[in-house]
């Protein structure tokens, strides 16, 4: 298996070129853009979900169908909205980084097609508040468009008018939980909504909403300019198309680089990354999908699929294909203890167990990490990921649930070394 | 959560901020800022104009800047919210400063990403050269902090500084970066690592390699 760079979506992936919505259209963009929105919004929706396209911002949700519930003609006069999730802050994760700053009009192009699609009146495209640079290329690509007459007023000469506008996060990772990201365009503290009602009954302003990540809606023209069937070539039976991999951590040569759904995770890393540090004994773990999903040992990851469904048989998941790598050198303990800091600094405080939960579980977890413990606490630790897990408002409680989890799960035996480790020196001190 | 306090509001920060007014050009901003939002929902602009806000704090004091209680207040006022609406978004969101900072904010990303490529070694050389969380350096020009997953994994490990990003630091590398900044100058943001260009395989491009001579179209190859 090898995609062909002419089977790559984001031929600017690296910047090489200029962004500009010039150089943008002679790689392809905006090319007569007008044809794809007079196949029809029923088309367009059937050549999504034909595609196999599943969403790219982690939990996999077929995008087709999630722009088929938004409601087809307004009844009330409410218009509706599409959201553009770019609040790319999962540890691990940092491809619509790439996609906004080189390719922008990719994702303009694609937030008119997809907001037609859905029939939604308008995009935000909500930026993390960090990517300031980013969000400067993104304004201005937006500005762009609007003075081609691309969006806006009669966007690229459709007779449908459609707004794009850009929306500066502020540091806060919750955004990016979709009814989170609402409640901040609205001005308000991103603390998720209860679902129902759903987004799209009542998002943005009570309105209809469709929240997609970045990537989804970016490779949205390209896959109906090529069909559905060229883009389901790539890939296993639900896992199709080709995916931004971005690979962090313990390789020669991390990167970002765009792949084939279901590459084996070597074959992704000897093509792109130069092979583990060390060589390939030398690989401990992998944290295959960003900091929300369980590590996975090497000897398990080394041939798995890099797909939806491979990494679910592996106790794991794609996520964002965020790929962290770890070798022998790695203190494992620490470098889950780290994320789960990062919960705890990233919880939003509305429900009592992630509030409580995450900071409790970041301080027995540096414990942990110095085998400063008894062996019971383990398990207690394991207990309280799963009272936390399930019993939040939105999934940042999983979210820092399943990386002890993972841990637990694969490296006991070494958590158990440091408690035995330590208390052995205690006694020995003591004599 | 992330531990977060107000500065004090004392006479004196009233005396200092209490008169804060949009310059022409924010004033310009701002009503283009709203007009991005619904009618009625002017609200929406409240993290884009604090943003603004701090910037323009920022220019007047000469550093990163910060948001004073009464410069929310003039937020809260031109977009008829309570002001504790206000501070709620100001205090949730951790790219608002809440007290003074120096002229460069040092933000080290610290999560495991950036760990496993020596986080902890950039940190130490921060703290080496007198920086320490929260607080503003003697001569004014450093405010250190270790923040979460900046999106740059694939360059780690990485700093940004006010509004650039400096990425596969080393302490050297990283020790050029602030004593070039400290001298006034404006070192090259992005990658420090020679010969390499963004985020794509250093030193030996697997993929897409047409497009380093050239703006190549595939199409043709469809």
């Amino acid at each position: 298996m090898a995609l062909a760079d002419k089977d790559r979506i984001f031929t600017n992936l690296y910047g090489h070129q200029p962004w500009n919505l010039d150089a943008a259209r002679k790689r392809g963009d905006w090319d007569n853009t007008k044809a794809l929105l007079e196949k029809g919004r029923d088309a367009i929706i059937q050549e999504m979900k034909d595609s196999g396209l599943r969403g790219r911002g982690g939990a996999g949700f077929p995008t087709g169908m999630k722009w088929s519930f938004m409601p087809k003609e307004s009844r009330d006069g409410r218009p509706s909205f599409l959201v553009i999730n770019a609040d790319e802050s999962e540890p691990g994760s940092c491809k619509d980084r790439e996609i906004i700053r080189h390719d922008p009009h990719k994702l303009i192009e694609g937030a008119l097609v997809a907001g037609f699609a859905m029939g939604a009146r308008a995009a935000y495209i909500y930026i993390r508040g960090e990517y300031i640079r980013e969000a400067e290329t993104l304004f201005a690509a937006v500005a762009e468009a609007y003075e081609a007459g691309l969006v806006g007023k009669n966007a690229s000469g459709s007779g449908y008018d459609f707004d794009v506008f850009v929306h500066r996060g502020a540091g806060a990772y919750i955004c990016g939980e979709e009814t989170a990201m609402i409640e901040s365009i609205e001005g308000k503290k991103g603390q998720p909504r209860l679902k129902p009602p759903f987004p799209a009954g009542a998002g943005l302003y009570g309105c209809p909403t469709t929240v997609n990540n970045v990537e989804s809606i970016a490779v949205a023209p390209t896959i109906l300019r090529r069909g559905a069937g060229w883009f389901s070539s790539f890939g296993r039976e639900n896992n199709r198309g080709t995916k931004l991999f971005q690979i962090s951590g313990h390789v020669d040569r991390p990167c970002v680089v765009e792949e084939e759904m279901s590459i084996p995770f070597r074959e992704l890393i000897e093509k792109h990354c130069g092979g583990i540090r060390g060589g390939w004994d030398n690989l401990l773990a992998v944290i295959p999908g960003g900091s929300s999903v369980p590590l996975v040992p090497a000897a398990e990851m080394i041939d798995a699929p890099m797909d939806f469904d491979g990494l679910r048989a592996l106790g794991s998941g794609l996520g964002t294909a965020a790929v962290i790598v770890m070798d022998k050198s790695t203190d494992i303990v620490r470098a889950i203890s780290r994320l789960s800091y990062f919960y705890k600094h990233e919880s939003c405080g509305q429900c009592t167990p992630c509030r409580e939960g995450t900071g409790w579980m970041w301080r027995v977890m540096e414990r942990l990490r110095v085998g400063d413990a008894s062996i019971e606490e383990i398990d207690m630790l394991w207990n309280v990921t799963k009272q936390v897990e399930g019993h939040t408002i939105c999934a940042l409680g999983d979210a820092a649930a399943w990386p002890i989890q993972g841990l637990i799960r694969h490296f006991r035996p070494e958590i158990e070394r440091r408690i035995a480790q330590r208390n052995g020196g205690l006694q020995e001190a003591a004599e | 959560m992330a531990d977060r306090h107000l500065e004090p509001d004392t006479p004196e920060l009233r005396a200092r901020w209490g008169a804060f007014a949009w310059t022409a050009q924010n004033a310009e901003k701002a009503k283009e800022v709203v007009a991005r939002y619904p009618e009625g929902r002017q609200r929406s602009a409240v993290m884009p104009l604090l943003d603004l806000a701090q910037r323009q704090v920022g220019a007047e004091t000469n550093t990163q800047g910060w948001l004073p209680i009464p410069v929310m207040e003039y937020v809260a006022t031109y977009l008829d919210m309570p002001i504790i609406r206000v501070v709620e978004v100001a205090t949730f969101y951790t790219m608002y400063n809440l007290v003074p900072v120096g002229r460069f904010h040092v933000q080290v990303c610290g999560t495991t990403p950036c760990m496993l490529r020596g986080s902890d070694d950039l940190i130490a050389a921060c703290h080496g050269r007198g920086m320490k969380a929260g607080h503003v350096s003697e001569d004014g020009l450093w405010t250190f902090t270790e923040v979460e997953c900046m999106g740059n994994c694939a360059s780690a490990p990485m700093v940004q500084i006010n509004d650039d990003n400096y990425e596969d630091l080393t302490v050297e590398r990283l020790d050029k970066v602030l004593d070039a900044l400290a001298r006034g100058e404006t070192p090259k943001a992005g990658t420090q690592e020679p010969g390499r260009h963004t985020v794509e395989p250093a030193g030996a491009l697997s993929n897409l390699t047409a497009m380093v001579s050239g703006n190549h179209d595939y199409r043709g190859e469809w």
